[in-house]
Formats: C-alpha cells, sequence, structure tokens
C-alpha cells in the first residue's frame, strides 16, 4: 500500500530461488535494502527519532515543569516564555506535550511488543501442540474477542487509579493479541509438517525449543509487522481511553489527557488542541509509514511489486487464508481498541 | 450450524456476566447519592439502593442471580436515577439508529467506490492522494478528528456570521413545526456524519482497493475483455462484482458493530446514543446500566458475526458452513 512506487527493477528477488530458505544475512541484508530504498519508510523513522528526542530533550530545555502554574499567563497563546502557550491553569501546554508523548511513546511501544510476544507464543504452542491446549486456547481467543475491551478497561479504571499505568499496559496488550494469535497457529500448523521442523524433533529437540527456536523465527516477518500495528493501535487504544478518563490518571499526563483536558476551550484557545493532537498524529503516521515500509521490504509481491508483476498470479490457498485473516485482524483492531 | 450459534450464545452469557461481575465490584454507586444535596441519609441511600439491586451487602452472586432474573422477565432493571434500564436503552438505540444511517451509507458506498478507484488508477494521482488520505486518517484518533472539525465548524460559522453548522447535539428543542425541526436537525447532523463517514471510507477504501487489484490481474477478466467486452463493463461486471465479494461481510460486521462503537462521536457531538450511554453509564457509576450496555453489545457482536457469516456462505457459493 506504499504510496511511492519502486521503479527500479529487483534483481535480487528475483535471483533468490522461491522454494529454498535463502540463508539468513543474505535475507535480513536483502530486506534492509529493500526497506532503505522506501522513502516514506525512512521517513517514518527519522520522525520517530525526531519525536523521541523531543520527548525527553524538550523537558531539559524547558524551564516549566508540566506540574508547574504560571499565575501571571492563563490561556495564554505561544510566545517566548511559553512556547506552544498555557491552558487555563497556567499550565505550560510544551511541558504537558512532552510529558505526554514520552507516556504514549512508552505505552505504544510496551503494549506493542507485549502483545506480539504474547500472540506469537500462545498461537505456537496452540497450534504446535494441539488437542486440548489448542481448544483451550482458542476459546479463550474467542471470549476476549467477545468482551467489550474498551468497556471493561474503561470499569476497571477507578481501581487501578492509584497504582501504576503499567496496569494500563497490560490490560491493553491483554485485549489486543488475539488475532494475531490465530494467525500464528495457523501458520504453525503448516509449518509443523516442514521437514526441518520434523527433523529437529528426530533429533530429539525439545518442544518449547524447536517452538522458539524454529517454528517462531520462519514468521519472523509476520510478527515484526504485526508489532508495528499493534503499538499504532496501542497509542490510539490509549490516548482514546485517556480521553474519557479511563486511561492514564492524574497527576501522570499523556497526550490523550491533555487533549480532553483542553477539549472545552479548544475552539476558542486553539493551542490547547494543535500542538499535543500534531503530536498524536505525527506518532501515528510515523508508525504506519514504518510498518508499511516493512511490509513491502520483507514480502515484495504484496503491494509495489503487484503492479510490476500482475502477471504472475499464483496465490496459493495459504496465501489467500492468509490476506484474509489479514482483513479480519484490521476488523478484529478495530472493533477492540478504537471506537469511532 | 447450530453448534456454531451455541457457541456464540455461550460466550455471549460469559462476556455479559463477567462484566456485571465487574461492574458490579469495581464500580460505586453510592456515591452518586452521597453527592446529592440535600444528602440523604444513609439509611436512606442503603433503602434506594436495595430497592435498585445495587445494595452492596448482598453478596454479587445474588445481585446477579436477580438481574438475571429480572432480564428473564424482559426487565433490565432500574438506572441510577430511578427510570426504567429499558426505556433509556430504547431511546438511546433510537438516537445511534438517526446518526448511524446516513453516514454508514455514505461510508460503505464511498469507501467501496475510493477503493475500487483507487485500485483502477493505481498509483496516478487520485489514487496516491486517497491512499496518503487514509494513511492519515487512520493513524489519528477518531476524537482528535471530531475536534478538529467542530473548530473549523466554529470559523465557518464565524465568517459566516450565523450558525450554519451545529456541532451538539441532536436538533434544537426551542424549534416547532416540521420544516424548521427537519432543518435543524440537518444542521446537527451534518459534523458527526462527516466524521463517521471520513473513517469508514478510509478503512473500507483500503480493503476494496486490495481486493480490487487482485481481481485486476486474474485471467477470467483478461478473458472478458478478449471476447469483445469493453473495459468499463468488463470491471463493472466481472470485476467490481467479484472485488466486493470478501468486502461485504466484513462491511455487514462492521456496519452492526457500529451500533455500540460511535462512542467518541456521539459524546463529543452530544448524541444521546448507545455510544455516548457507554460512558455515561460508567462514569456514573450505573451499574445496571453498564450491564445493559455489555448485554447488547455482547449480542450485537454476535448478531454481526452471525450476519456476516450468511451473507458471505449465500454470495459465494463456494463457502459451507462448518
Amino acid at each position: 500500500m506504499s504510496i511511492q512506487q519502486n521503479v527500479e527493477h529487483e534483481p535480487e528477488a528475483d535471483a533468490t530461488p522461491a522454494l529454498l530458505p535463502p540463508r539468513r544475512s543474505g535475507r535480513g541484508r536483502l530486506t534492509l535494502r529493500r526497506f532503505a530504498r522506501n522513502r516514506l519508510a525512512l521517513v517514518g523513522i527519522g520522525i520517530l527519532v525526531l519525536l523521541f528526542l523531543f520527548a525527553y530533550v524538550g523537558p531539559l530545555v524547558d524551564k516549566w515543569g508540566y506540574n508547574d502554574h504560571d499565575f501571571t499567563a492563563f490561556l495564554d497563546g505561544p510566545s517566548g516564555s511559553h512556547w506552544f502557550g498555557t491552558d487555563q491553569a497556567g499550565t505550560d501546554i510544551f511541558a504537558l506535550t512532552t510529558r505526554g508523548l514520552q507516556k504514549s511513546l512508552i505505552i505504544g511501544l510496551l503494549v506493542g511488543l507485549i502483545t506480539t510476544t504474547l500472540a506469537a507464543t500462545l498461537g505456537a504452542v496452540a497450534g504446535y501442540f494441539g488437542r486440548w491446549i489448542d481448544r483451550v486456547v482458542m476459546w479463550i481467543v474467542d471470549m476476549l474477542l467477545v468482551l467489550p475491551s474498551f468497556l471493561i478497561i474503561a470499569v476497571l479504571s477507578p481501581t487501578f487509579a492509584k497504582s501504576s499505568w503499567l496496569i494500563l499496559v497490560v490490560l491493553l496488550a491483554l485485549f489486543s493479541w488475539m488475532i494475531t494469535a490465530r494467525i500464528v497457529r495457523s501458520m504453525t500448523l503448516t509449518l509443523k509438517d516442514r521437514e526441518f521442523v520434523k527433523a529437529a524433533k528426530y533429533m530429539g529437540v525439545s518442544d518449547m525449543r524447536i517452538i522458539f527456536r524454529h517454528i517462531l523465527p520462519s514468521m519472523a516477518s509476520l510478527l515484526i509487522i504485526d508489532g508495528t500495528i499493534q503499538v499504532s493501535l496501542a497509542v490510539i487504544g490509549e490516548s482514546s481511553l485517556s480521553y474519557f478518563g479511563f486511561g492514564i490518571q492524574p497527576p501522570d499526563v499523556s497526550l490523550g489527557t491533555v487533549i480532553a483536558d483542553g477539549t472545552s476551550y479548544a475552539t476558542t484557545y486553539q493551542w490547547l488542541f494543535w500542538f499535543p493532537a500534531g503530536f498524536l498524529v505525527l506518532f501515528g503516521l510515523a508508525i504506519a509509514f514504518i510498518g508499511d515500509g516493512l511490509r513491502d521490504a520483507y514480502d515484495p509481491n504484496s503491494s509495489n511489486a503487484k503492479a510490476q508483476a500482475k502477471a504472475i498470479k499464483e496465490k496459493g490457498k495459504s496465501k489467500d487464508g492468509e490476506s484474509d485473516e489479514a482483513a479480519g485482524q484490521r476488523v478484529g483492531s478495530t472493533e477492540v481498541l478504537s471506537q469511532a | 450450524m447450530l453448534r456454531r450459534l451455541a457457541n456464540y450464545l455461550i460466550l455471549v452469557i460469559v462476556a455479559t456476566s463477567l462484566a456485571y461481575f465487574l461492574a458490579a465490584l469495581s464500580l460505586n454507586p453510592r456515591s452518586n447519592f452521597e453527592a446529592q444535596k440535600p444528602r440523604p441519609t444513609n439509611a436512606q441511600i442503603d433503602a434506594t439502593l436495595k430497592t435498585y439491586n445495587l445494595d452492596p451487602e448482598t453478596p454479587v452472586v445474588v445481585r446477579y442471580a436477580r438481574w438475571v432474573d429480572g432480564i428473564a422477565h424482559g426487565n433490565l432493571g432500574k438506572d441510577i436515577k430511578g427510570g426504567s434500564v429499558a426505556d433509556d436503552f430504547a431511546r438511546k438505540v433510537g438516537v445511534s439508529i438517526r446518526l448511524l444511517v446516513i453516514a454508514t451509507l455514505i461510508g460503505s458506498i464511498g469507501g467501496v467506490l475510493v477503493g475500487a478507484y483507487g485500485a483502477i488508477k493505481q498509483y496516478r494521482f487520485f489514487d496516491r492522494w486517497t491512499t496518503l488520505a487514509s494513511f492519515f486518517l487512520l493513524a489519528m484518533p477518531v476524537f482528535v478528528v471530531a475536534i478538529a472539525l467542530q473548530m473549523f465548524a466554529v470559523n465557518i460559522n464565524e465568517s459566516a456570521g450565523s450558525t450554519l453548522i451545529q456541532y451538539t447535539g441532536e436538533y434544537n428543542p426551542t424549534l416547532s413545526g416540521f420544516w424548521p425541526v427537519m432543518l435543524s436537525r440537518l444542521q446537527h447532523l451534518i459534523l458527526p456524519t462527516i466524521t463517521l463517514t471520513l473513517f469508514q471510507i478510509a478503512q473500507y477504501s483500503r480493503y476494496q482497493r486490495n481486493t480490487m487489484l487482485d481481481v485486476l490481474g486474474s485471467d477470467f477478466l483478461r478473458t472478458a475483455r478478449a471476447k469483445g467486452l469493453r473495459r468499463r463493463t468488463a470491471l463493472m461486471k466481472h470485476g467490481l462484482r467479484t472485488a466486493i465479494l470478501p468486502i461485504v461481510p466484513l462491511l455487514v460486521y462492521n456496519i452492526v458493530l457500529l451500533f455500540t462503537g460511535a462512542t467518541f462521536t456521539e459524546t463529543i457531538f452530544g448524541w444521546h446514543g448507545m455510544g455516548e450511554w457507554l460512558v455515561l453509564s460508567i462514569t456514573t457509576n450505573d451499574v445496571n446500566a453498564v450491564a445493559a450496555v455489555s448485554l447488547f453489545t455482547a449480542a450485537v457482536v454476535l448478531v454481526a458475526g452471525l450476519l456476516s457469516d450468511l451473507i458471505y456462505s449465500a454470495l459465494d457459493p463456494r463457502v459451507r458452513f462448518s
């Protein structure tokens, strides 16, 4: 789905034999090169790095803390002493934004990491062992999908108001691993019968080792791409919950709470909205670009190459199943966290 | 089929029960009455809580049993102000439907068209800009877009010198007569509809573009052209029809889910529908309302799942129910 077109032909991609698994280093370098060629993805990385710098260096430069009140400046516009203006309590918006961005960045990345780990482990275990383990895991998946996650996190929010924001991270992760786990499971089912897994098994390698050293690395690309999707979903989910006061609790702030606090004044004092919202959107976009670049780099058939090789239409059954699942994933994700 | 239905039903029951227990245990309905002025005596509060089946002294299992018993008799209990939850429910579902119908129609048709056209014109001007725009939208939380639209509307109103676009509520209750009320309703409908529509178009056009791209490279489309069909006819009759197939169940699923999913749009634009109720019932510690909303949500998920399965198998004869 990249905007930009890869005009150059890729001889490396064609030279790689389709059936033989290529050497890992070679594949990794190839992916890296393709990724580096995708300008949008590089822009994404650039934005992300800048955001981190801004979030962590910004507060050092600014003389106001996010808990300070400037009683000489209420609802002041951007100026020399308050770069992003102040809110109704005289708090510096620059300080609030950087602080909120720190939280959003950390929560997004943590949730993405935990979700993908959880999904990979549970999905692979369910697919590999089968039988009752499979049934139990899949039943949990179904149930968590039916549960209204937004409602449950919101209901629980008063109980974790006094404790740390890490609980929010755990809850967000708990409600977003299911669909990826399903995809991992179905991929594990096909990988299970491949020679290299069987060989490892007959050599006496333990089950868990097979899962973590042989099966999961074979789907690393899927997991990495999914990780980036999860990060952006987590950011949206966290800020949405925080907007209603169900997420990050005061005195701590996240971009969601900063925007929510400014809402009632936003139509007249526009800096209360544009600065935090702008950074939130930048973060989301950066992640989206990176994810897109990664997908194109790992799977040349996904979109860019499609235009070049429309003629090559050899989509096997498994591939079709995959894209269906991927579609389902988006559905599920939107259902889970981003309520329109 | 029956087994699948039974499985869905069990999931709905488990999900709703869990939501009830969580709400009953972690929300504090008493705080509502303690904040009232004049503050009722403790005995009065206890008595009221008891009649509403919210008494924290009663074991939660007993309260749950009473609640289930009530549902079996079509009674969803009382909300925190003493009104009937069932009445609130009917009113709020109505509001949500009035808000969603137009947005959903424009959103799904627009999404399909934008996606399909983008695929036909892949990497051209239109495709690039719609792709970029939907990237942008999907990277944003809904409330950012909604508030930005509100600010935009304020600017328009100021430059026009009168309130052309209303941004809170469903209609102006002081008006009377058919046409003024209709006009007021329309003015209030513009912004939330734009919000919902934008997101739906962004989302659906992505899927539609992908499936359409798959179809465009297919043999049967080449055959259709080869037998002499004009490009437009081939694309519409053979291309788009096939490419819509996998989208339809997804559309149905999402549309049905939107019933409780318009939380932000409803809250920010002040429509008192199901989505807003979800948030409101939690912030007001209204246990019975929370339970009703979660029951409705679970039921909606069940209906959405079944409906999209059914439609998929009806449209695509290769799919069989397992």
